[in-house]
């Protein structure tokens, strides 16, 4: 049980990395609480199985260092660092039956047998496995082998931190709500930290109660899944998270306010700071509305596509060439023509070279 | 685990030693190779290969070989490529029996029918040709062939086909141009191991020839009993049999490490 | 894989089915048709039932080829297959040196049998071959021709050469196509050298494996040309398996009745062995 502390990690598979692009990972610093469910977010190539990997232990870092608790753990062995990793693709030890496989770590460092037999069942309990211990884990579905590898992690009491490596990937579909749920309530009765390697918005969304997005090889933000929603610290955040994602604006600025198809926009941070920067306002379709008839201002529109998601649709709608989305409950009217749109100055904000304006 | 590198690097050292021996042979004069051991050649000569090349009784040995193991070749992986799909992607009548029987002729062993290929050969009219050798390697190279090519093509998803139908390809067409490429690797690994036994075996070879597709092994086992014992044109001779086998390693080397495999592990 | 039942099929291994029956069935035919008569050598041939079988099967000769090919045959299994093994566990994953390795490890394979023989003939005459030579000045009394314990540590150790080659690189195959998730899995799980040989490794080369085991016991069991061109059975008897047994038998005596009887039983021990082996190889694998 550890506090996670990575100081200042790079690291690259190149052997001499020239550029910034060279780069896996470009500069890490970040901390995980101990106990916490978290997510690692973010598009394939990103970087986030790297992290992974240098947390495990799998990769050594180029530069920085990886602190549980204050213990400095850069050089260690995955053996020696009590974690537990769960893989993209199911890892069971063919020849042996569940039983064997969960007391393997066990087994392992060495653990007596009775110990081992009472952890083993405890965690087969756990992991809904009691009545199949005794069965070859070949046989088992993928579910199943993805169970017992998070139960070969669960089956140590030294364990500080449990990775899941995008361990839905080869999950059938209906099951996969079913094990995203296990999860959940799994890291609820044995308080471990987890770290949750996905692509996928919502299984990150759903599990986490931290969410670490990474684009390009660096951290963009940590958030919680609300934080993220609401407050996007940079565009790729913005539209990376939501369906659809955050419209992304470029804007002008006079004055200090930012001007979007010759009129001021409201928006919630300050323009500080941002001369010479490529400006652009962003805000998501939810915030997004049609002004009434009898609102004064708003931007002129033409309406390019409307498409039905069930309980709201999608509005595409053209301004100065640039296409804004917005959602419209059911119910509500769409103008035909002459439409205006009013955008929520407290969800309106300015973003400088993609990061938010301060 | 640092010193890994030694059991590799000592068992090939132990592999290259007699191949040394050999080559060390082909450059020696008679006389030395009588007159005592010696670690390398101390009159380096090459009237060896020059006898070789010049001579057509022996060069054409080379050229007999590599034409009846180049016919194998491309006839047993031509015929196994329709009948490994069939085993991996069809169930019918016999199927399972089929393949184990074409398995047990693998089994055969060459001697047990040395003799009978000499009279059936002869019987249809082709004795001593290179079609008589290809064919009578057929016998253990197409069970093998077919082995090796069906484990590839199983590791290859059904939907793949099912998805080339969709799109309008004939069967041939699909066949020949999606399904053959995507077991290129497989291909290879089978072309190698019909390659490798077919010129490796003589048994059979030097039975159905007398003269006119007589292999080089043949020739050599013949010079070695009527012009006395000319260890260092036996060395040489040798040492050029090598020579093919390198070529067509070094072809398909990118090809061994996964290829080996089989297809399925 | 579910697979369709389509009789169709059959047209295509009808071209498989046709060369090798014309290559398998009427040379069968003939050995089967020689093993049940009697010649006096002018062609005309009389009916002997099941004599040649019995008196095959009695022969002390025979007894005698079995052995020693059973010998040899276990001899080179038990050091190949372990040492095949060890090498490809030994040998790098990546880097510029895999080629290079596996081209030379490979380059005994291709060689013509009787060039293998012929080379191993001459690098272990005891005065002006290598290995002879060396052994001698050693203080050994080596000599392959004369000796018959000799003779048989030439012929493995020839064939511990020509053949460990095949063994480590279908080894290697099966060894670099596990996925590296098994490794960290495993490092993760604390497991040591042993335990991951033989909970990762070893499961996961278990097809190879057979193959291997069973390519190398076939092979093994048919020598011929490399032990003839060697040894030629001798000195004596004493390196005289099966396939030279056998054709001595046909070509040197010309006993045909005989010949046959033992090519058929012959065949018939491959058979049934590599039947052995494979189930056991495959129920173990099941259960």
């Amino acid at each position: 049980m550890a506090k996670i502390t990575l100081d200042g990690i790079r690291h690259s598979y190149m052997e001499n990395p020239v550029e910034e692009a060279d780069w896996a990972l470009k500069q890490v610093d970040l901390t995980w609480d101990d106990g916490g469910a978290y997510a690692l977010l973010g598009p394939s190539g990103c970087g986030k199985t790297t992290l992974l990997n240098i947390i495990s232990g799998l990769l050594r870092p180029r530069r920085g260092s990886i602190l549980f608790d204050e213990t400095d753990v850069t050089p260690l062995p995955p053996d020696q660092r009590h974690i537990a990793q769960v893989f993209q693709f199911p890892v069971v030890y063919d020849t042996m039956t569940v039983y064997d496989n969960l007391a393997f770590p066990l087994r392992n460092r060495g653990v007596d047998p009775a110990t081992v037999d009472k952890r083993v069942r405890e965690v087969a309990e756990f992991i809904d496995m009691s009545h199949r211990l005794k069965e070859r884990a070949k046989g088992l579905t993928a579910d199943g082998k993805q169970k017992i590898s998070l139960g070969r992690g669960l089956v140590r009491t030294d364990v500080n931190v449990i990775m899941f490596d995008e361990p839905l990937t080869v999950i059938d579909p209906h099951l996969k709500w079913q094990l995203r749920s296990k999860l959940k309530e799994l890291h609820q009765r044995v308080k471990r930290t987890m770290i949750y390697v996905t692509h996928d918005q919502t299984e990150a969304l759903t599990f986490a109660d931290k969410v670490v997005v990474m684009n390009l090889g660096e951290v963009v933000q940590v958030g919680t899944p609300v934080e993220l929603f609401e407050k996007p610290h940079h565009t790729f955040v913005g539209h990376f998270i939501g369906s659809p994602g955050m419209n992304v604006l470029p804007c002008a600025l006079d004055n200090g306010k930012p001007i979007l198809a010759g009129q001021p926009v409201a928006i919630a941070n300050q323009a500080k700071g941002t001369d010479g920067k490529s400006l652009e306002i962003g805000i998501r379709p939810e915030f997004v509305s049609f002004s009434g008839p009898n609102e004064e201002g708003g931007l002129p529109v033409q309406i390019s596509k409307v498409s039905d998601a069930g309980r709201f649709r999608i509005v595409e709608t053209k301004c100065d060439g640039q296409t804004v989305r917005l959602l419209v409950g059911e119910g509500k009217e769409i103008p035909s023509d002459g439409a205006r749109l009013r955008f929520d100055p407290a969800n309106t904000r300015l973003y400088a070279d993609g990061w938010l304006a301060e | 685990m640092r010193k890994s590198w030694i059991v590799p690097t000592a068992y090939i050292a132990f592999l290259m030693l007699p191949i040394y021996w050999l080559v060390n042979m082909s450059f020696k004069t008679t006389n030395e190779i009588l007159g005592g051991f010696s670690l390398y050649p101390k009159e380096f000569t090459l009237d060896n290969y020059v006898t070789i090349f010049t001579d057509p009784t022996w060069y054409m040995g080379y050229v007999n070989s590599l034409t009846y193991v180049g016919i194998n070749t491309v006839l047993s992986v031509a015929v196994a490529l329709p009948a490994a799909y069939a085993f991996s992607r069809y169930r019918f009548v016999g199927d399972k029996h089929l393949f184990f029987w074409l398995l047990t002729n693998r089994m055969a062993p060459p001697a047990v029918f040395a003799l009978p290929f000499f009279q059936l050969y002869s019987a249809v009219g082709l004795f001593d040709t290179h079609i008589a050798v290809a064919l009578s390697h057929t016998l253990f190279n197409i069970p093998l062939a077919v082995w090796i090519l069906e484990g590839f093509m199983s590791g290859v998803p059904k939907e793949l086909d099912e998805t080339a139908y969709v799109d309008g390809h004939s069967f041939w067409g699909f066949f020949l141009k999606i399904f053959i490429p995507t077991i290129a690797a497989g291909i290879g690994v089978a072309c190698f191991f019909c390659f490798m036994f077919s010129w490796v075996e003589l048994l059979l070879a030097k039975t159905l020839t007398a003269v006119e597709a007589k292999p080089i092994a043949a020739t050599m086992t013949r010079t070695a009993s009527t012009s006395g014992y000319e260890l260092g044109l036996l060395a040489a001779a040798g040492t050029l049999t090598i020579v093919p086998g390198a070529f067509v390693i070094y072809f398909v080397r990118n090809y061994i490490a996964k290829g080996f495999a089989l297809g399925r592990v | 894989m579910n697979k369709t039942v389509n009789q169709k099929a059959w047209l295509f291994v009808l071209p498989v089915f046709v060369l090798v029956a014309f290559n398998a069935i009427i040379p069968l035919m003939t050995v089967v048709n020689y093993s049940v008569q009697e010649t006096f050598g002018d062609n005309t041939f009389f009916w002997s039932g099941v004599l040649w079988f019995e008196e095959v099967l009695n022969s002390e000769r025979f007894h005698d080829s079995l052995f020693r090919q059973l010998m040899f045959t276990f001899s080179i299994l038990a050091i190949e297959i372990p040492l095949g093994i060890a090498i490809a566990l030994t040998m790098p994953r990546k880097g510029p040196w895999v080629p290079v390795c596996l081209v030379l490890m490979a380059l005994p394979l291709l060689i013509p049998w009787n060039v293998v023989g012929a080379m191993w003939n001459i690098f272990a005459l005891p005065d002006i071959g290598f290995l002879g030579y060396v052994l001698n000045a050693l203080g050994f009394d080596y000599n392959f021709t004369r000796q018959p314990g000799d003779a048989w540590f030439t012929l493995i150790l020839m064939d511990v050469w020509h053949w460990t080659s095949l063994v480590v690189l279908l080894s290697y195959a099966g060894l670099v196509s596990i996925p590296d998730a098994y490794y960290q899995a495993a490092k993760i799980d604390g497991a040591k050298g042993w335990a991951i040989f033989r909970h990762i490794q070893l499961p996961k080369m278990k097809r190879v494996l057979t193959i291997a085991v069973l390519l190398r016991f076939m092979d093994s069991f048919m020598i011929y040309t490399e032990a003839s061109v060697l040894t030629g059975g001798g000195p004596g008897n004493s390196t005289t398996v099966l396939s030279i047994d056998l054709v001595k038998i046909a070509l040197g005596q010309f006993d045909l009745g005989p010949a046959a009887a033992m090519s058929l039983i012959y065949f018939l021990i491959i058979l049934l062995l590599s039947w052995v082996f494979y189930t056991l190889m495959m129920r173990n694998e099941e259960s």
